[in-house]
């Protein structure tokens, strides 16, 4: 039984461009590659917290890092990261409980997602780099 | 009767809970943190030194930590094993991952208990 429903004929497409990743899927690859970004730069994420507290004046050296544009930009991409991953985060932790499991609802939260986080973004960019 | 194949040493539910709980841990702690920035705003480094120098707030950073450093193993062992193929590779970046990550806690708790 179980050869017979292998040997049966199935769809197949490998012109894998030719598939648009819908949006749950975007935000699911967005997910592993902001926790896999944000790994890879906790050494520097790290070293700038330790600064900040060590003392008056490596507080004031990690300040002036980060009064640099670029500098400035590169954080205000991390905290998207985070905000991304934070937000996904949570919408994965409702997905477990079976809340919003159907295509419309899934297709709507992972809109709230980039929505959110985006938001979040600009404001504690805003709050924290102005 | 339970009718399963026996492989390997486990099936991976004590980390599947393992991530969301230390999930859990940090996304409460990234409301607590930010509400607290939002009320005080700290604008230099006396203020900013308070903030972290606070038991309760020690308490839940270091809480924090522990629970991202455990949380990034999870995630990145996943993605060594999902797109690194050959063993030995895999087990290197796998032992590396967790060299990098004890050492982060290490340093973690040198920045805090300075406070």
């Amino acid at each position: 039984m179980a050869e017979i429903a292998i040997k049966k004929k199935r769809p197949k497409n490998l012109d894998l461009p030719s598939i648009r990743l819908p949006l749950p899927g975007i935000l699911s690859i967005l997910h592993r590659v902001s926790g896999a970004v944000l790994f890879l730069l906790l050494p520097v994420l790290l070293w700038l917290f330790q600064q900040s507290l060590a003392s008056p004046e490596t507080y004031a050296a990690a300040k002036a890092v980060t009064n640099n544009f670029l500098v400035k930009l590169v954080l205000l991409g991390l905290i998207w990261l985070y905000m991304h991953h934070f937000c996904a985060g949570i919408r994965y932790l409702l997905l477990d409980l079976h809340k919003g499991i159907d295509l419309a609802s899934a297709r709507l939260s992972s809109k709230i997602v980039f929505a959110v986080s985006v938001a979040l973004t600009l404001i504690v960019g805003g709050k924290v780099l102005l | 009767m339970i009718n399963r194949i026996v492989v390997g040493a486990g099936y991976g539910l004590k980390d599947w809970v393992a991530q969301r709980a230390t999930a859990l841990v940090m996304a409460v702690y990234t409301l607590i943190l930010l509400a607290t920035l939002g009320a005080i705003g700290p604008s230099n480094y006396d203020a900013w030194r308070a903030i972290f120098a606070n038991g309760f707030m020690q308490f839940m950073t270091f809480l924090f930590f522990v629970s991202l450093f455990y949380h990034v193993w999870i995630g990145m062992r996943d993605i060594w094993m999902d797109y690194i193929k050959p063993d030995g590779l895999r087990l290197v970046l796998e032992i590396a991952t967790i060299a990098a990550l004890v050492g982060y806690a290490g340093w973690a708790v040198k920045i805090l208990w300075r406070l």
